[in-house]
């Protein structure tokens, strides 16, 4: 979905207001995303069946969309599985 | 006491033997007289035939000198001791799915005594399945998986008790059958099933431990356990069809769901023996292909959770396969994207090519699969190509049309016929093909051929690779 890559380590834009997850998946959206991105999002947060991770933690614990991005965090797009 | 208690066991066992008899004896009949329409009501059948009420397993008061042998090496364990293998062998198992996960599972469920197996699986052993199904094997293919697994476990360990249910667990059969187990491992395949098994084990009180693989990653989730989350909690809404991938499509390393498969055996084997489990609020993430584990912590038990929150909204089954918009026993999926205008049978595709027809074959299936087998005369476009409008590929299958249609004197509309594995892909390819406006393909008239090279193979050349 990302042109097959895995890791993306990028800087993001200056903006008045600090960066939350809301706008970072707006950027991904924009700036990241080759093709199909409601295979990634829906509305404004992700698809259901993709768990968000910040930080190796569920972003729930976190505060969702409303979390505020610190300098160096992680954060990870997990696609649940369902084959067995 | 210890000979009645023995009695009542070999009886119990005796009756499970001879409906599974009856059962292999139902089929091959049917399968004697090649009859279909038998085969097409087998599932509805199975699931009526699932074998009623069990009767708890007796509580053992001590260790017998060949139970004391036989696990010896576990018993020697603090953590596990006598007390733990009591434990194990009071203990039932509910193995939901006899693929690529259950099989190791029950393997090593069986090997470490556990006191009886309930084995849940609707589908029959394939030679695709032998791979990574490890309990299965060559001589028995064509047979319910179920009734493998239970016989190879057999020769494994013949004290525990194995209970094979040859159907899908339903909305029907779900709850009834939970309730007789302690412990349930989900080792499905598919959506519709992980929300039927969450929900009957949260109705019914059961820790559910849940584990997945594809390609080469796995995940396994303890739920329902101790006041942690459920299924539900995590997913309140199931994944658009349409973003969801089986083995069959995506592809599977058969030691992957082994992996998986044996940590889900150590969590329930933890769970039966008082020990405990390590996933409860957190998802283990195996990658397989940088040989990484890692441990999420996950969030906890959601108050407004629809089935285990304050106030659940499901408090009995509910129809999973609409809900989740896919169903929990096709081995594929079938899009139906276009008109019957817009496609054609293999058998109609062998025809043009006899008659020498001109036209252009696309194969829009991804490069490692076109390693595996192709039609020689096929243009090779795989499909993400196609959706990117590649001008390198586009221009390539532009070049082979106008070669094509030098043999047929400017002809207006000609045929491009579009293949892939089986014939869903190739629609969205022909949809794609419709829409392009460039010159050339003004002219173009797009089909798919319905049922792809699995179809070509099974109808038209047998001598056709099957994957
Ligand atoms: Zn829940």
């Amino acid at each position: 979905m990302f042109d097959g890559v895995k890791k993306h380590q990028v800087t993001l834009p200056c903006q008045p207001e600090p960066w939350d997850i809301r706008n970072l998946l707006q950027w991904i959206k924009e700036n990241l995303l080759k093709e199909r991105p409601e295979l990634f999002m829906q509305g404004e947060s992700v698809r259901p069946g993709i768990l968000v991770l910040i930080n190796d933690a569920d972003w729930e614990l976190m505060g969702e969309l409303d979390y505020k991005l610190q300098d160096q965090d992680t954060v990870h797009f997990i696609s649940t599985l369902h084959g067995g | 006491m210890a000979g009645m208690a023995e009695a009542a066991r070999l009886s119990a066992e005796i009756r499970q033997r001879e409906r599974e008899l009856r059962g292999l004896r139902d089929r091959l009949a049917s399968v004697l007289a090649g009859d279909a329409a038998a085969d097409a009501a087998h599932n509805e059948e199975d699931a009526a035939a699932f074998p009623g009420e069990l009767p708890p397993l007796p509580a053992q008061a001590s260790l017998s000198p060949a139970d004391i042998l036989r696990y010896s090496r576990q018993l020697v364990l603090p953590e596990l001791g006598v007390r733990g293998q009591l434990l194990l062998a009071r203990s039932s198992v509910l193995v939901v799915g006899c693929g690529g996960l259950g099989c190791p599972l029950a393997q090593y469920l069986a090997a470490a005594g556990v006191g009886r197996l309930g084995l849940v699986d609707h589908d029959v052993v394939e030679t695709s399945n032998l791979h990574r199904q490890v309990l299965h094997g060559e001589a028995r293919r064509g047979l319910p998986k179920a009734i493998s697994a239970a016989a190879a476990l057999r020769l494994l360990n013949s004290t525990v008790q194995y209970v094979p249910y040859c159907g899908a667990l339903s909305t029907r059969t779900a709850l009834e059958l939970v309730r007789q187990y302690d412990v349930v491992a989900d080792c499905s395949d598919n959506v519709p099933t992980r929300y039927l098994v969450n929900d009957a084990c949260v109705l019914a009180g059961k820790p559910l431990v849940s584990g997945s693989a594809l390609r080469l990653e796995g995940q396994l989730v303890v739920y329902n356990y101790q006041g942690g989350p459920c299924y539900r909690c995590l997913f309140p809404k199931p994944p658009p069809p349409e973003t969801v991938t089986n083995c069959a499509d995506g592809g599977v390393l058969g030691v992957v769901p082994g992996i998986m498969g044996c940590i889900q055996a150590l969590e329930v084997l933890k769970i039966a023996s008082g020990m405990g489990s390590s996933f409860n609020q957190f998802m283990l993430m195996f990658d397989a292909r940088e040989g990484r584990f890692r441990n999420i912590k996950l969030r906890p038990k959601k108050p407004d959770c629809v089935v285990c929150g304050d106030n659940p909204s499901v408090t009995c089954l509910q129809d999973y396969e609409a809900f989740c918009g896919s169903s929990a026993t096709d081995k594929c999926r079938t899009l139906h994207l276009l008109s019957s205008k817009d496609r054609i049978s293999v058998e109609q595709y062998k025809k043009l090519l006899d008659e020498q027809v001109p036209h252009v074959l696309l194969d829009v299936r991804p490069q490692v699969e076109v390693d595996i087998c192709r039609l020689a005369h096929a243009v090779h476009i795989p499909l993400s190509k196609l959706e990117e409008k590649d001008e390198h590929y586009l221009e390539h299958l532009e070049k082979r049309i106008c070669e094509e249609k030098q043999r047929t004197n400017g002809q207006t509309s000609f045929p491009v016929y579009v293949i892939c594995k089986l014939g869903n892909d190739s629609q969205k390819a022909v949809r794609i093909l419709q829409e392009l406006t460039v010159k050339e393909f003004a002219s173009v008239l797009a089909k798919d051929i319905k049922g792809g090279l699995m179809a070509w193979a099974t109808k038209i050349d047998p001598a056709f690779p099957q994957y």
